[in-house]
């Protein structure tokens, strides 16, 4: 059976390079089911690898799509000088997006040939295993996270993750992130503000990891019909454009809007309490005058900036992250509503910020050292 | 879309109007030939009484013709049909409106998702945006001032199909897509074929509102490149048409301006309010790409990608209304 799948690969990629072999398929039948039996042998998946993704029953009971998590190796190269995939034709992982189901008149609907597993927000499992894999000595030795409640993060079902923002370039979300897939197995989709998609090189990458702009349609879409972790942050860049002084002081949690979407959403929203992120990239002060000009939200010079020049701006210290998941909040009010009650959606965010402060206070009492915890 | 309306016994006459001819065998369908701005179609209605039309001629391609001549077939296009069709006393019963999710643009702000309801996050950019975007307002109000008839308007994503050129089409022919350096956007797909089963189905059935019909899920640009074995051509993120515009007038690639949101940021549209309504897809954005890459495989492998057809307009008279013509036994 191997075999013949490799045959069938090898011959539709067209060993001998022929112009006019494009490496389409024969027939879709022979694809899908290629695609579908070929585990290749040498690339089994480790069992690191299956620790850290999705198990495989949870797709099943999504409504939406989930990202399949099974990592069965790297997929199709896109050569980009030729802009032809290479590579064994079968090693694409495939993602399985739920085609049209509702058949009327008997039409049947035709099979999704994907050959990238890029999902509709852009993320991209195989890109976010690569990630995890490099970024892992960070998480582990330089940022040394510690996470306190984890369990209290649902393993099934959508979940609104917020947390205290710090840092001049964030540090503490791809920690979130990082830390959330590794331990519970679940993709989380970051909501990030809208200027990363102009973003060239960063942008796309930032996307491929998970990043989703902050659009609520998206947020309702990511947590209500696809029932997935959304990770958001309600200071936005108020909280990275803090100075030092000003460390820990939690700001205005916006106009309400998170508890707005997890109450549309009919999902819980779990707080997590960031301690260290602070310290990894403080801001000692802003220049107004450079951010207009580039176009950023602001222009912080750092103490990294200011120690290592350039390379302070992606460069941390290695200051110890504490995460503590607080107790998740629910909302007894009837999901899907077009518009919420404006106070009493400002109440639940101004409680939801003062129980968020108190966590932090009482983290950083506890705290003996900066840098070792 | 003819020949699906040709296999229902419960069409009664089939008429079509174009500035070209129809490039496929016909059987039932008569053929007029019209100009650009459909002005011959106010007495072809008041003559034949049709109680449907379906518009299909909005040009949603840029490059296809100079933007003069693009407000001329769009929007006085679009008058001359809704005068014919809201004319006092005609008999026109439905409207059907092809139009596109170009409507939306595609903007940072967007949306990863556009509902029909949503509106463009954006200042319209593009001529082609503007007159589609001014063909829609018009159906808007030919649909309030007419409450008896039903207006279906359905908004189609970009369409890649066995036959079909676009601009995205072209590129891919040629072997060369444009892209925007450092951007790798999702953007959806629908199939020829289920553009013209959508244009069945609402022919069919009554279905008066706005529909966005597009294929399920998304895929990358670069994705569409590699199934549609083109090299990917880099294009600067500042000001892509500067480089774009000469190979253009040279005639190696197609790069109109709505194409440069598409391949910045992508676009999707939600398509549930069709899918509950009753239609079901056949393709989704992959497989209509997949489609257009086995034809087009094809095409290169033999030239063809199906044997081409002649309209002939004596010919098509003399087999249909001839008295000569024996009815009842097969040609």
């Amino acid at each position: 059976m191997d075999s013949d799948d490799r045959e069938a690969a090898q011959r539709v990629h067209g060993g001998d390079g022929s112009d006019t072999t494009v490496p389409g398929h024969p027939d879709d039948a022979d694809l899908i089911e290629a695609v579908l039996r070929h585990t290749p042998p040498d690339r089994a998946p480790q069992p690191t690898d299956t620790r850290v993704d999705a198990p495989a029953g949870v797709a099943e009971d999504r409504g939406g799509h989930v990202d399949r998590g099974i990592d069965i190796g790297p997929g199709p190269d896109i050569d980009q000088g030729t802009g032809r995939a290479v590579g064994e034709l079968t090693g694409a992982t495939v993602s399985y997006l739920p085609v049209a189901t509702r058949s009327v008149g008997g039409d049947e609907p035709l099979d999704d040939p994907r050959r990238s597993d890029v999902d509709e927000w852009g993320r991209s499992e195989h890109m976010r295993s690569l990630t995890r894999k490099l970024y892992d000595p960070i998480y582990r030795h330089w940022f040394r996270v510690e996470w306190e409640g984890l369990g209290k993060i649902p393993t099934t079902g959508g979940a609104l993750l917020i947390a205290n923002h710090a840092g001049a370039i964030p540090s503490d979300a791809p920690a979130i992130m990082h830390g959330v897939e590794t331990e519970l197995g679940r993709p989380v989709y970051g909501l990030a503000d809208y200027l990363f998609r102009s973003i060239p090189v960063v942008g796309t990458l930032w996307s491929r990891n998970g990043g989703v702009p902050a659009h609520p349609d998206n947020a309702y879409r990511i947590l209500h019909d696809q029932q997935q972790l959304a990770l958001v942050f309600p200071e936005g860049t108020k909280a990275t454009s803090k100075t030092y002084s000003d460390r820990y002081r939690l700001r205005r949690f916006g106009r309400g809007g998170f508890v707005e979407i997890a109450m549309r959403a009919g999902v819980p929203i779990i707080p997590i309490a960031v301690v260290g992120a602070e310290e990894s990239m403080p801001i000692v002060f802003r220049i107004p005058s450079v951010a207009k000009a580039l176009g950023l939200p602001y222009f912080p010079v750092t103490a990294n900036s200011l120690l290592l020049g350039p390379l302070g701006y992606v460069t941390y210290f290695p200051s110890k992250f504490k995460f503590r998941v607080l107790d998740p909040i629910t909302f007894d009010v009837e999901p899907g509503s077009d518009r919420y009650s404006r106070s009493r959606v400002m109440d639940e965010a101004e409680r939801i910020r003062a129980t968020m402060q108190d966590a932090l206070h009482d983290m950083l009492r506890e705290r003996r050292s900066v840098w070792f915890g | 879309m003819a020949q699906a309306l040709e296999a229902k016994p419960d069409v009664d006459m089939i008429l079509g109007l174009g500035t070209k001819e129809p490039k496929v065998p016909l059987e039932r369908t008569e053929f007029v030939r019209s100009d650009q701005k459909y002005s011959i179609l106010n007495r072809i209605v008041r003559a034949t009484q049709v109680d449907t039309i379906v518009h299909t001629f909005l040009e949603t391609n840029s490059s296809a013709v100079p933007s003069r001549v693009l407000h001329e077939i769009n929007v006085i296009g679009t008058l001359n049909l809704l005068a014919a069709a809201g004319a006092s006393g005609a008999s026109v019963r439905k409207v059907i409106v092809k139009s596109s999710t170009h409507v939306y643009g595609a903007a940072e702000q967007d949306p990863a998702w556009f509902r029909e309801e949503d509106t463009r996050t954006g200042p319209v950019r593009t001529r082609l945006e503007r007159s589609l975007l001014e063909v829609e307002s018009l159906v808007r109000d030919f649909a309030e001032d007419n409450p008896q008839r039903d207006v279906t308007v359905l908004r189609f994503a970009n369409v890649l199909g066995t036959d079909i050129i676009t601009p995205i089409s072209f590129n891919l022919r040629k072997r060369v897509l444009p892209y925007i350096a450092g951007f790798d956007p999702l953007v959806q797909f629908v199939e020829e074929d289920d553009v013209v089963r959508a244009l069945e189905f609402v022919t069919a059935n009554r279905v008066p509102g706005v529909f966005n019909v597009a294929g399920e899920g998304k895929l990358p640009w670069s994705e569409v490149a590699a199934f549609g074995g083109a090299n990917l051509l880099p294009l600067s993120p500042v000001r892509p048409r500067t480089f774009a515009a000469p190979l253009e007038r040279l005639g190696l690639i197609r790069f109109p301006p709505e194409m440069e949101g598409l391949a910045r940021y992508g676009r999707g549209v939600d398509t549930s309010k069709l899918r509950e309504a009753g239609f079901a897809y056949r393709y989704s954005s992959a497989g209509a790409v997949l489609s257009f890459a086995r034809a087009n495989n094809l095409r290169r492998a033999t030239g063809t990608a199906a044997p081409e057809y002649r309209y002939e307009q004596d010919v098509e008279q003399f087999f249909r209304h001839s008295p000569a013509v024996v009815r009842g036994v097969d040609p």
